[in-house]
């Protein structure tokens, strides 16, 4: 069996209707991650079905706020409080916001610079 | 007649190790290795254990954690770091979360350097523990023939 | 209405040898919330990429974790190789997997181990970790390390097995299946564990979907899903199938557990068998560009790899999702409504593993 693996670029306007839409098709979730660009972050969302797996990736600006994922998926809150605690990424409506509190590092969003 | 030795009780913290150094610190218990031939036992309890054995680097998390497990045991006690880790910081040396070694917050007595340290290594390590113990403990009796009040023996941190 | 409490579980737990804590919201003695808060471990291996370049990294990735060490080396070479579009030869692929079906048997063996020592089952605890010793002999014998033995590079593998090696790895193997006899006997048919594992933390299918739970956590409930299936190393070659179970209940993951080792068992051999000449290693050249989700089945489940590559020596970012990061949430949701004294055996049935989840 081949590694089916796809990544999708999504915006803004449909990325909260995509999600639900994922969940109501029983895809599940299986990894969020924040990778730092020039001038924002890119947050890949991985969704698995079988063995197939599907990325989406979203693209967000450096000052920019997104929604939190955890009403839609609920086991997301530990990923995304780490993507908003090592990065700075700026997430709303977290379920359990630990409020860059999960890991109580000395450092603050220590990925947010390189070196 | 020779002196008897304690048998020492150990208490084990894992401070932020890879799990590598703990899993043989566990195998040193089990049938293969046996540390209870020497009379060791794993304890929970700080106020009842004799060697500390730490393994992994410290970071600002454990910090505090290891320095009150430390002064909550009972004189003499001695300090025991198993792991690269534990003794300088290892390959995570550079990370922004590790402040290095164990002595970097509290004295540490015997080092067990390798990665992972090997069983029989961490038994060479607290045999030598045992030895110390009884030369601290010779100190301190030492000390009481001197002086009438023996000093604060329980909580005290040097 | 019964009054509220709050609990702390842990950081230093006798149950667990690695730190992680838990507030357990209670009424009575019924558990109504459980937060975890995790943090004693993190290092800040994944910033280590900027600073380490993308072949020795391979060193820091098997240092993520002691127990899954080399299923993390594994994962980050092929996913290194994938996206440089280096074909690893075939013999090295077989070794990584023989490698991993005996860290698959150690790991197993380790939880049983613990999991009969929260029962306070001490001989049962002793009695699987001294058949864990066999395994770790073979790991010396073959690597010369016995938990953290570094054999995977980018590119292949660094150590070779004579033929001699390979018999006497499937001699072992077989020892061990028959010393397994009696351990799966006690485990799956002994009164004492199955009162206490029975019908304890049920996770039913559709919950295990929608939390997320991989691995053997998963399988317990029914669900088929096993990343080996999709044929990295030398799976391809082999006879794969998922081991699955359906009661969902701590029994049932105890059972998926035993039979996986059977399993590795039977891979080990075949891989054996089958396993062709040829070198171990091609030479790596150049630097790596693109990106790559790779995904493999470590002992606790699926683990997926990210790594992205700007064409330097140093990788721009490599993410790690292990399998105890994805079974918290499944795991907070089975200590809701659950007794206070069997929070530490629920919390031992994921199957936790820290230093993987915070890095």
């Amino acid at each position: 069996m081949d590694q089916k693996n796809e990544i999708r670029e999504i915006t803004r306007d449909v990325f909260f209707a995509t999600v639900i839409r994922m969940k109501m098709e029983l895809w599940r979730l299986v990894q969020i991650c924040a990778v730092r660009v020039e001038g924002g972050y890119d947050m890949s969302y991985s969704f698995c079905r079988n063995y197939e797996m599907v990325t989406l990736r979203l693209h967000v600006k450096e000052d920019e706020e997104i929604s939190s994922i955890t009403q839609v998926y609920p086991c997301a809150f530990l990923q995304e409080n780490e993507a908003a605690e090592l990065f700075g990424v700026k997430i709303r409506n977290l379920t359990v916001d630990y409020r860059s509190k999960l890991y109580r590092i000395d450092q603050e969003t220590p990925f947010k610079e390189k070196g | 007649m020779g002196k008897l030795s304690k048998s020492p009780w150990l208490l084990h913290y894992d401070a932020s190790s890879c799990n590598g150094c703990d899993i043989e610190v566990l195998d040193c218990l089990t049938p293969r290795y046996d540390v209870e031939r020497f009379g060791v036992i794993n304890t929970g309890d700080p106020f009842q254990a004799d060697i500390l054995l730490i393994t992994g680097g410290v970071n600002s998390q454990t910090a505090p954690v290891v320095k009150q497990l430390y002064s909550q045991m009972p004189e003499p006690k001695v300090v025991l770091a198993v792991g690269i880790c534990a003794c300088t910081g290892g390959v995570f040396k550079e990370c922004y979360n590790i402040r290095g070694g164990i002595d970097t917050v509290i004295p540490v007595d015997i080092y067990v350097p390798g990665c992972a340290a090997r069983p029989e290594a961490i038994i060479d390590g607290v045999v030598k523990a045992v030895k110390l113990l009884d030369e601290k403990k010779e100190k301190i009796r030492a000390q009481k023939g001197r002086e009438e009040q023996p000093g604060g023996t329980y909580g005290s941190e040097k | 209405m019964a009054k509220r409490s709050i609990v702390p579980f842990g950081p230093q737990h006798p149950v667990l040898p690695e730190p992680v804590h838990l507030d357990l919201v209670l009424e009575d003695e019924t558990v109504v919330g459980a937060i975890p808060s995790i943090g004693f471990i993190h290092r800040g291996l994944e910033k280590l990429v900027e600073k380490r370049d993308f072949k020795q990294y391979v060193y820091i990735a098997e240092r993520v974790c002691g127990i899954c060490s080399c299923g993390h080396g594994m994962g980050y070479c092929e996913s290194v190789e994938h996206v440089m579009g280096i074909e690893v030869p075939k013999r090295a692929k077989y070794l990584r997997t023989i490698w991993m079906e005996m860290s698959r048997v150690h790991s197993h063996l380790l939880w049983l181990g613990l999991l009969a020592d929260a029962m306070g089952f001490e001989s049962l605890f002793m009695e699987s970790w001294k058949l864990r010793e066999k395994i770790l002999d073979m790991f010396d014998a073959t690597t010369g390390g016995r938990v953290i033995f570094s054999v995977n590079c980018v590119g292949g593998v660094l150590k070779d097995m004579d033929s001699a090696m390979l018999a006497a790895i499937a001699r072992t193997v077989d020892d061990m299946e028959a010393d397994m006899t009696p351990l799966f006997q006690t485990f799956l048919k002994d009164y004492t564990v199955q009162s206490r594992l029975k019908g304890l933390g049920v996770l039913p299918r559709d919950q295990a979907i929608l939390q997320g739970a991989v691995g053997p956590m998963l399988r317990a409930s029914g669900e088929e899903y096993d990343v080996r299936m999709l044929g990295y190393a030398a799976y391809s070659d082999l006879d794969v199938a998922p081991v699955t179970a359906t009661a969902g209940d701590s029994y049932a993951r105890c059972e998926v557990r035993l039979k996986e080792i059977l399993q590795s068992f039977r891979l080990i051999r075949e891989a054996i068998g089958k396993i062709p000449g040829g070198d171990i290693s091609v030479p790596v050249k150049g630097n790596p560009n693109g990106e790559y989700f790779m995904r493999i089945e470590q002992p606790r489940g699926e683990a997926i790899y990210y790594v992205k590559a700007n064409g330097t020596k140093n990788l721009d970012r490599f993410r790690l999702r292990t399998p105890t990061t994805s079974n918290i949430p499944p795991m907070v949701e089975l200590l809701k409504g659950c007794q206070l004294a069997d929070v530490p055996l629920i919390i031992l049935t994921i199957d936790p593993c820290i230093s993987c989840t915070e890095r």
